[in-house]
């Protein structure tokens, strides 16, 4: 049992490795090529499916494969907050890829299977990470992962997403680089290791300045997690298509960052020495102060994808104040609010690639009424909106109700009113989305001027209101996470004992 | 026939050279060259064994004993670096039939093979010698036919390329024959086992100080070290695309070589680098040519120039290295050496190709190559990502070996530096990227194949080869790892 559970690790790293052979043989044939994909995705549910079992029972996981230079090798292991993580990217991956299909022939996309291939790079890339047993291997997979979606950012090839990528490209690149490694050599001369372990590698006596410098150069070289002032990159990767969005730029990529975060914060600093560290306070208010601007930022933008983004960048600073708060309840809660704001805001973005296909809008300011023509697709984002608020009946009500635990425990009063405000803001930025949506000729929210001009608008276009919803793929897609969002509200247990046993070890 | 390899590795390209003249076929002198390439490569190979499980092997010339005689000498330094020239030797003569077909005129392609293999002669001798003069004469074959390789080139300003070599490198050589004969004058020997023992007897004197700065001086001209470095972009931008690949690969790396032989085994650790502040000179000099390099190479149109500069700026990683004196430096930057010359030997060859093909290397022509020339542009893309520093790539392999040197001795704001100036890498590789991906065709190139086979093999060789050594380190980080500790342990 053992041995077999061992080889199901590596194959859930190696297999979408592996099927961009398959894709790009049968490339020419959409429908074979397709499904070599899906099938992909379904054996990767699978193999993770029962690594979790397999965790649950109290089975240790761990592979070996080989040691690059004397004491780094790559090698994996098994832990909750990796199987969490793993969990989600995969089932999402199916989700997405699902919608991806509906959405890459509804758009007429080019290069459908350069697409699918990086795709499934970015996903081994994910759960090589998600798995893997030192800061090494994780820095390896990082690269990978960052390297696999500069030709998906890229991928209408226009000048406007050449830049796009030149933003993406040079901020993660910069910081992995500058900061990122950087740490982690130093980590490595400083504590002799870089295997993960349960609270933290570096001794008792170490240098508190020393650790502190460390920190800061962690949470700046994790680019992924999108700390202020680097995280321009992820509006800048809008450009890419719809579902790259959704599952790479609002899960598999920036949970990437934020895992790593959480990583580093409980396995290599360890929580004891995370709250005696100088530099802690900083870069909780640092991330406190990225997720107040970045909401702000949020209600500026008209585009609806780069709102979502600018969203993800504040609840992406939830997680990361979570694990600086350096409490059991915040690790908790940033563990679960990696998947519950995975699940909103991929519904969301979805909802947004559907609106772009089928009726060919991407300004908030032209969306008014559209809710008539796609109701359903409109139903999910106000369902996905109030995830991300956090409030009931929705999964993100948990995560933020930990956090606001940990921010009380933790006597950081200050944060507790910044996660309220942040929450009033989300409110004001996500929810006029979809009453406009649903109710065209409410103009409370917008000014007299703009508002008349709406009306019309709105009125001439009344009479041609025809049900005319996303394609079927896409449709499904959005309805599963959707009842995703639903279910994690009504049935966080299995979540909430993976999330609490990330302190504590295995299960 | 094994106790001879020694003086086969030099003989064997020597002796070859005018046989060429007397087959003068240009696809048989191509034939017999590679045969040759590929002899001396086995021999290296024998060599590098042969030191690694038994030692250094002392090799006396006519059987004249060892301080009046000359000695050839091998021992890991020497054999790891004899390897790597072999090695690139041999992939770029298979690519270099048809890459010569485009750009040398069809009478001098004789000429070529002979002066190819008179240039390795001279690099392998210079790097099997024990004895110092030696050094200068095989410093002379090697550059003389440099220079007329680089003559050859089909621009006219290959000309002046190569008469601005001739003069720099002259002046080089002949530092280094003052400095040599410095030497000679207070010690009577130019064995250089012998000097390492005469000098320290002799290291206070003024006349010592002045063969050390000559020989030095002399030595960063030949490798081209930041600000002694200007010969070196227009001698590799208008060469022939097959003598860049080459030289990229292997002539400044024979200089390094050189460099870490004086100092560390004849001059002594003591006296390079106590007696003299050579390591603040050698840091300063590398950082500020890494940052010069890496900054002049993104403004280049001319991508060999791009990369010439690129090479300008590695030089400066393996200076730093060197700089630290401790085992792990001079580990990371003999690691490099094998490293760079990997990713060099891939991105100039791939170069060659694209000349082959669409008859200059200009960005503007690169436009749409992604396309048409997907395989050359892919082994780009990974020497390039091989040059940032990538993991899994060689690249990261020394980087990780240079930091934890500089980190050792707690020159952290080096190493943070350091890791900023591969950011500049990261620019100079990507505006030669999205040209090649995002751009069409310029409307008068017209549309180029994939570059031919004989192209494509020895390229993608080396590529993988550049992933191969990124992920399994043993052979690489041993080699270096153990000749970089016997410097430090016994000099010679």
């Amino acid at each position: 049992m053992n041995l077999s559970l061992e080889l199901m690790l590596q194959l859930a790293i190696i297999m979408p490795f592996l099927s961009t052979i398959g894709m790009v043989t049968v490339g020419r044939f959409p429908n074979a090529r397709e499904s070599v994909t899906i099938t992909t995705c379904l054996l990767l549910i699978y193999l993770v499916v029962q690594l979790y079992l397999g965790l649950s029972a109290g089975e240790s996981i761990a592979a070996f494969w080989w040691e690059l230079l004397p004491g780094l090798s790559i090698s994996f292991a098994i832990e909750p907050l990796g199987m969490l993580f793993a969990l989600i990217a995969s089932f999402l991956w199916l989700v997405t890829t699902c919608y991806a299909i509906g959405y890459m022939r509804g758009h007429n996309e080019k290069n459908q299977t350069r697409f699918y291939v990086c795709f499934a790079i970015a996903i081994g890339a994910v759960m090589g990470l998600a798995f893997s047993a030192n800061l090494f291997t994780l820095f390896i997979f990082y690269e990978v992962l960052t390297l696999s979606t500069y030709p998906l950012v890229t991928h209408a090839g226009s000048e406007k997403a050449k830049k796009g990528g030149r933003t993406y490209l040079g901020i993660l690149l910069f910081t992995s680089i500058v900061f990122f490694l950087l740490a982690i050599v130093s980590t490595w001369f400083v504590a002799g290791t870089l295997d993960f372990k349960p609270g933290g590698i570096f001794a008792k006596d170490v240098d508190k300045i020393v650790a502190g410098i460390l920190l800061v150069l962690f949470i700046f070289g994790i680019g992924k997690a999108a700390i202020m002032p680097f995280h321009r990159w992820l509006p800048a990767a809008m450009v890419a298509p719809t579902p790259v969005s959704s599952l790479l730029h609002a899960v598999a990529v920036v949970k990437a960052g934020v895992f790593t975060v959480l990583k580093v914060c409980v396995f290599i600093f360890g929580i004891d020495l995370l709250a005696v560290l100088p530099t802690t306070q900083f870069l909780v208010y640092l991330a406190g102060a990225s997720v107040l601007l970045a909401s702000i930022v949020a209600m500026r933008q008209d585009n609806l994808k780069a709102r979502l983004a600018y969203s993800t960048v504040s609840q992406l600073g939830y997680v990361t104040i979570g694990a600086l708060l350096a409490s059991s309840a915040g690790v908790i809660g940033s563990s679960m609010h990696i998947a519950m704001h995975a699940f909103g805001k991929i519904t969301l973005f979805f909802c947004a690639g559907a609106i772009l296909v089928t009726l060919h809008k991407s300004k908030i300011s032209e969306m008014r009424g559209i809710g008539l023509q796609m109701p359903l697709t409109m139903g999910a984002f106000f369902i996905a909106s109030l995830s991300i608020i956090g409030v009931p009946p929705t999964g993100g009500t948990w995560s933020k109700w930990y956090l606001m635990i940990a921010t009380l425990e933790t006597e950081q009063f200050v944060l507790m009113v910044t996660l309220v405000l942040s929450s009033l803001l989300n409110i004001a930025y996500l929810l006029p989305i979809s009453f406009h949506a649903f109710f065209p000729n409410l103009s409370r929210f917008t000014s007299a001027n703009d508002a008349t001009c709406q009306t019309q608008n709105a009125q001439v276009s009344l009479p041609s209101f025809a049900i005319k919803e996303a394609p079927l793929p896409s449709l499904i897609a959005i309805i599963v996470t959707t009842l995703g969002c639903l279910t994690l509200f009504v049935y966080p247990q299995p979540l909430f004992e993976l999330a609490s046993a990330v302190l504590t070890g295995r299960e | 026939m094994t106790a001879h390899l020694p003086i086969l590795q030099v003989i064997i390209p020597l002796m070859a050279a005018p046989i060429c003249l007397i087959l003068k076929r240009a696809k048989l002198v191509w034939l017999f060259s590679l045969i040759v390439s590929v002899l001396a490569f086995s021999v290296s190979v024998l060599l590098l064994q042969q030191v690694m499980t038994s030692g250094v092997i002392s090799y006396e010339l006519g059987g004249w004993q060892a301080p009046w005689g000359i000695e050839y000498r091998i021992d890991k330094l020497n054999a790891f670096v004899l390897l790597i020239i072999t090695s690139i030797s041999t992939l770029v003569l298979i690519a270099a039939q048809a890459s010569i077909e485009k750009e040398i005129p069809k009478d001098k392609h004789t000429l070529f093979y002979v002066l190819f293999l008179l240039s390795l002669t001279g690099m392998l001798g210079i790097v099997a010698t024990g004895d110092a003069f030696n050094v200068f004469v095989f410093l002379e074959i090697s550059s003389l036919s440099a220079y007329a390789l680089i003559a050859l080139g089909k621009n006219r300003r290959a000309l002046w390329a190569s008469y601005q070599y001739l003069i720099m490198g002259t002046i080089g050589a002949t530092f280094i024959l003052i400095g040599i004969g410095l030497m000679y004058q207070m010690t009577g020997t130019l064995n250089m086992q012998d000097l390492s023992q005469r000098l320290p007897e002799v290291a206070a004197t003024r006349t010592v100080f002045v063969a050390f700065a000559f020989v030095t001086v002399g030595l960063c001209l030949k490798l081209a070290l930041f600000p002694l470095h200007l010969w070196l972009p227009n001698a590799y931008a208008f060469a022939p695309s097959i003598v860049t690949a080459f030289f990229a690969a292997t002539a400044t790396k024979v200089a390094i070589y050189l460099l870490i032989r004086f100092t560390f085994s004849v001059f002594g650790l003591s006296f390079s680098f106590t007696t003299i502040p050579l390591q603040t000179v050698f840091m300063a000099l590398g950082l500020i040519g890494i940052f010069v390099a890496s900054s002049t190479a993104i403004y280049q149109n001319n991508i060999k120039h791009v990369f010439a500069y690129s090479s300008i700026s590695q030089i400066g990683y393996m200076i730093i290295g060197f700089s630290l004196s401790s085992v792990t430096g001079l580990t990371s930057t003999l690691l490099h050496l094998f490293n760079h010359a990997l990713m060099k030997s891939a991105i100039f060859l791939a170069l060659a190709a694209i000349m082959f093909r669409v008859g200059n290397v200009q960005l503007d022509n690169f436009r749409g190559l992604g396309r048409q020339m997907p395989l050359t542009m892919a082994a780009i893309v990974v020497g390039g990502l091989s040059l940032i520093g990538v993991p899994l790539t060689v690249g990261f392999v020394s980087k990780w070996y240079l930091l934890t040197a500089l980190l050792e001795q707690g020159w952290w704001p080096i190493a943070a530096l350091v890791l900023l100036a591969s950011i500049l890498a990261v620019v100079y590789v990507w505006r030669i990227v999205e040209v090649a991906y995002f751009k069409e065709p310029l409307p008068d190139r017209a549309p180029v194949k994939e570059a031919p086979l004989i192209f494509l093999v020895p390229i993608w060789i080396l590529v993988i080869a550049n992933v191969y050594f990124g992920i399994d380190t043993r052979f690489s980080v041993q080699v270096a790892e153990s000749a970089a500790q016997s410097l430090f342990g016994v000099s010679l």
